[in-house]
């Protein structure tokens, strides 16, 4: 889960990383009042979860609670690549001396994690790594040993930090590593990380990932979701526990394990450029493909105003195949009415002839069968032409 | 031959008395796995009836391999437990442990891959894996054992599913091995690993790699593939779909802005000389091509 960024600050602040005041608002009241709570002037900041925000307007400073209310009107309910700004922060403003970078990040090709540290902040890492490589540093961590306050200047002086900043930057990257690990990051960026003109090191902007299989021992990251840009869809999928993301086409896909359904959005999505048709979402209703999990997959597929026909591609595993035809015809007597567009069936595996005759046997009007997974992509990809 | 696992294999089964540990015990003992008891801390000096097959359960890995010379292990425990039960196996300097569980948090593999590497003496697969099976001899994990027989192909991928369905298109010439390397961010034994095992067993021919969105490791296996394989590879790389930020559905599975992409990853196979099909029947029939000459 990607957090906001007044999310990030908040995180920070309870694991003791130097924030600015900050405050988050829903309406240009709110705004007004958490900016007159704060005194002076403010910045009024878009929280939307994609980059390029102050290109596009979403920041904006303001001189007194007036102008931030009248600010904060005006970027609540901006678009800004296509996401609608549903909040903002106001931020006490800060005067800035230097603007720095910090990070702690998941390395997958290394297998542990990653601290970047540069001087050179306010700009893209990215950037930083190809322009002036020499002012960045890179340092893996030992999870079992973690960022410990010698690894920390070792780090802040690779990062080329000045003399006068360094042990409050080893300070940050000790408590940015404890945060970290604390709360089940994958992702933890400071950036700006700033001084102030009165020589403070502060965290102005922040990026954090959580890691979404450590729920279990964070009862209170379930207060972080942002329920008001779900998608209508994938918020009652993950209700029902299924594993479902909306996309944005025509044949709606139901299959067993991560691997396959996301080879049979390919497969699909090849034969639908003949009839001008995308799959409409990735589903994968796990090994189980109980008839109750088939059928809460049918219902949010058949949710989908946009769904024209559903292809479902099982390859029986350990799940034998007879089984999942019988989940299939049960879903479907408990959908009845519901249930209005063709459904494209394609099982292999584990006791498919089995899977197969009972799929026949049942002669559902809108069920019909095809052996291979390229042919069944093609006739789901016909069905839902135009 | 095969690789990583065989004929020799003695398995415990880590969480054995679970339901899930039970009835996947159960399987791999009916496939002719060597199952020699099973780790359920708390219920050590118990035994438990499995497919027929009598089994002792003891309260950590060290005291089983001292009581049944076990090999190898096999985790089913659940997300909560896992890092103490891999931990466990590690301590115990067991040559492999299969991690089969989902969910896990990355800061637990994390934790416990660095530990594994620290002390040298296990191999682990997984997490978040289907397991591996070299057919006819020994089957660590969920892999249907009937889905085909013993044959030369070497088949690494991060997908369960895909693995079952690249053995069934491949049925009528079998494998050595099958290794579902899992789709977490962290894995234990990478494509790399496995490539390697493939080109040094004297009993696999052929290799199919299937790989996924998300991180490098694809790119990394190619420029392994360039450098060390010389055995034929056929690739396979799911999710060119798959949108930007989101994840889809293997934890691992996220193309992050321009990185981690099917195509990128399709391209960089090709450059290094894999032929890499668009679909997984394309993909086998690549591979039938090879092996029919």
């Amino acid at each position: 889960m990607d957090l906001f960024e007044y999310q990030a600050r908040d995180l920070f602040e309870a694991h003791n990383i130097p924030v600015l005041a900050g405050a988050v608002a829903t309406t240009a009241e709110e705004a007004e009042k958490a900016a007159s709570v704060m005194g002076g002037r403010v910045v009024v900041k878009a929280q939307v979860k994609v980059g390029g925000r102050g290109k596009a307007g979403g920041v904006k400073l303001a001189q007194d609670a007036a102008d931030a209310r009248e600010k904060a009107a005006a970027i609540l309910g901006m678009d800004i690549k296509g996401h609608t700004v549903h909040q903002v922060m106001i931020a006490q403003a800060a005067p800035i001396a230097e603007e720095y970078y910090a990070s702690i990040l998941l390395d997958r090709a290394n297998r542990n994690f990653l601290v970047m540290a540069s001087v050179a902040g306010g700009m893209e890492i990215e950037e930083v790594a190809k322009t002036q490589p020499e002012k960045l540093a890179r340092v893996g961590i030992d999870p079992n040993v973690g960022v410990t306050l010698e690894k920390a200047k070792e780090i802040a002086l690779l990062g080329q930090f000045p003399a006068e900043v360094l042990d409050q930057v080893a300070d940050v990257l000790v408590k940015l590593w404890a945060a970290f690990v604390a709360e089940d990051a994958t992702l933890m960026e400071i950036n700006p990380l700033v001084k102030t003109e009165d020589g403070r090191i502060v965290a102005l902007d922040g990026k954090v990932t959580l890691d979404d299989n450590a729920e279990f021992r964070h009862a209170d990251h379930a207060d972080l979701v942002d329920h008001a840009s779900a998608n209508p869809l994938e918020a009652k999928a993950k209700e029902l526990n299924l594993n479902y993301v909306k996309l944005d086409g025509e044949v709606g896909i139901i299959g067993n394990g991560a691997g396959l359904v996301m080879s049979t959005l390919d497969v699909v999505a090849y034969a639908g450029e003949k009839y001008g048709v995308k799959p409409a979402n990735f589903l994968d209703i796990g090994g189980g493909a109980s008839a109750e999990v088939m059928a809460n997959g049918l219902s949010i597929i058949l949710g989908d105003s946009d769904v024209r026909s559903v292809f479902v591609n099982v390859f029986g595993g350990i799940t034998a195949c007879d089984a999942v035809a019988n989940g299939i015809v049960s879903a479907l007597a408990i959908l009845g009415d519901k249930a209005t567009k063709p459904i494209v069936v394609r099982l292999d595996g584990n006791n498919v002839l089995e899977g197969r005759r009972i799929l026949n046997e049942a002669a559902h009007p809108l069920v019909q069968q095809l052996d291979t997974m390229d042919g069944a992509a093609a006739k789901a990809a016909e069905l839902a032409a135009k | 031959m095969a690789i990583f696992i065989n004929k020799e294999t003695r398995l415990i089964v880590q969480g054995m008395t679970g339901s899930e540990g039970t009835k996947h015990t159960g399987r791999m003992i009916v496939s002719g796995t060597n199952v020699v008891g099973g780790v359920t801390p708390g219920k050590g000096g118990q035994s438990v009836e499995i497919a027929g097959k009598t089994l002792p359960v003891f309260n950590t890995v060290a005291e089983a391999m001292a009581a049944t010379q076990a090999n190898a292990s096999v985790v089913f425990v659940p997300p909560k437990f896992a890092k103490a039960a891999v931990i466990d196996a590690i301590d115990a300097a067991i040559p492999l442990v299969v991690v089969i569980t989902e969910g896990i948090p990355v800061h637990d593999t994390a934790a416990f891959f660095a530990y594994s590497q620290t002390k040298g003496t296990t191999r682990i697969v997984g997490p978040n894996c289907p397991g591996l099976i070299s057919p006819g001899q020994s089957n660590l994990g969920i892999i249907p054992a009937d889905i085909t027989g013993p044959g030369r192909i070497g088949l690494v991928s991060k997908s369960g599913t895909l693995t079952y369905q690249m053995m069934y298109e491949l049925r009528d010439f079998g494998f050595s091995t099958a290794v579902g390397i899992g789709g977490d961010p962290i894995i234990g034994t990478t494509h790399i690993d496995c490539l390697r095992a493939f080109q040094d067993d004297p009993d696999t021919d052929a290799i199919v790699m299937i790989g996924e969105i998300g991180g490098d490791a694809e790119e990394r296996a190619a420029a392994f593939i360039a450098e060390y394989v010389t055995k034929p590879v056929v690739g396979y790389v799911a999710g060119f779909t798959a949108p930007e930020g989101k994840t889809m559905g293997h934890a691992g599975a996220i193309v992050s802005g321009s990185s981690g992409t099917a195509q990128g990853k399709k391209e960089a196979l090709e450059a290094a000389g894999v032929k890499v099909g668009k679909t997984p029947s394309e993909t086998a029939e690549l591979m039938r091509k090879i092996l029919n000459g």
